[in-house]
């Protein structure tokens, strides 16, 4: 029953994240794209599949990974996010200087891209401040964290959403309502549960 | 046929600068108001794409009208320059630019490649810029991916 149950967790997650990547992998539209531009998108949704991890991750809600090594897995796909948003915006640059330009520098047309840019800032942001977060004290590392994280699920989910690119419509909208469910639960019970009076 | 004329950064960049010169030059309130160019409207351009019959192999239309500022007169014989990434093309290829000329009613049609969506959106560029009137760049978006075609509009006002 229980081994059942891990199975089916794991089977979940990765369905979550697999479905939206296969079915952006049939796109018609990768045929007319080279293969940077096709690394810069797959980079972007790869990013979208792992902000869903990184709060089951630090719940513990995925079962056979112990307390203490989710949250050193957190903080290697935390890494992982950095670089992955490196690729996307390396790999769009090199695809149209002028139009990542444009995005960077928020003068963009299209209405999608200073959410991407905010949200990148975002996990850059989380990610310098863990490098410090010793120094923070665990409270301030915790309202920066959190708060940072709200921004970053929200700006990613409007981000993909509002893109007409190669992620199939459903598939995305799916993986976009997972990532908010399972950040908004966490990043609310972390909060509630600090909310409390003294323990 | 796709309209694109009438989208809301049209209506209010036309608005607004009805509004601006009705305010600050009453005497001239009346006319057609100059076409303001679209952010992102010169990425990838080159200047200088020949004229040419059609882009490619065609497939899809990009059409519209260039007329003056004011009396809003059709403009006859102005070269309007197109590219945009298609299916034989992305858009900093020099393949994928073309240029044609207005009738005598100051519309212009290019057939040109089918245009697939490029950093998130389906769109085409276009630009006026051959210095009698100051130059304009466009950056129509298509309602939809399958459209066939899409247009765009010039109103220009002398450099």
């Amino acid at each position: 029953m229980r081994r059942a149950r891990v199975t089916l967790i794991w089977a979940a997650l990765i369905t979550a994240i697999g479905v939206p990547i296969a079915l952006a992998a049939a796109s018609p539209y990768l045929q007319w794209r080279d293969a940077v531009y096709i690394a810069a998108g797959f980079a972007g949704i790869l990013a979208l599949g792992l902000l869903l991890v990184q709060p089951l991750l630090i719940a513990g809600y995925l079962p056979r990974l112990l307390a203490y090594r989710a949250r050193r897995v957190h903080h290697w796909i935390g890494g992982a996010l950095v670089l992955a948003l490196l690729v996307h915006v390396a790999g769009l640059w090199i695809t149209s200087p002028p139009d990542m330009a444009d995005a960077l520098l928020f003068r963009s047309p299209t209405p999608f891209s200073p959410f991407g840019v905010v949200a990148m800032w975002g996990v850059f942001a989380v990610a310098l401040l863990a490098l410090f977060r010793r120094r923070l004290g665990p409270r301030t590392w915790r309202v920066a964290h959190l708060s940072l994280a709200v921004v970053i699920v929200a700006c990613s989910v409007v981000h993909a959403v509002l893109i007409e690119g190669t992620m199939e419509t459903m598939s995305k909208a799916a993986l976009c309502a997972l990532v908010v469910i399972a950040a908004g639960k966490v990043i609310f019970d972390v909060w509630a549960r600090n909310k409390k009076p003294a323990r | 046929m796709t309209s694109i004329v009438f989208n809301r950064r049209n209506l209010l960049a036309a608005g607004g600068s009805v509004l601006a010169s009705g305010l600050l030059l009453p005497a001239r309130a009346q006319g057609v108001a100059p076409t303001q160019s679209m952010p992102g409207g010169a990425n990838n351009y080159q200047k200088g794409a020949p004229i040419v019959n059609r882009i490619g192999k065609g497939g899809f239309v990009m059409s519209g009208t260039v007329r003056r500022a004011g009396d809003g007169a059709p403009l006859a014989g102005q070269r309007i320059q197109i590219w945009a990434h298609t299916i034989e093309g992305r858009e900093e290829d020099e393949r994928s630019h073309g240029a044609t000329l207005t009738d005598k009613n100051g519309a212009f049609r290019l057939d040109m490649p089918q245009i697939i969506p490029i950093f998130g959106q389906p769109h085409g560029h276009l630009a006026y810029d051959s210095g009698e009137f100051k130059t304009v760049f466009l950056r129509p978006v298509m309602r939809s991916a399958k459209d066939t075609s899409l247009e765009a509009h010039f109103v220009l006002q002398p450099a």
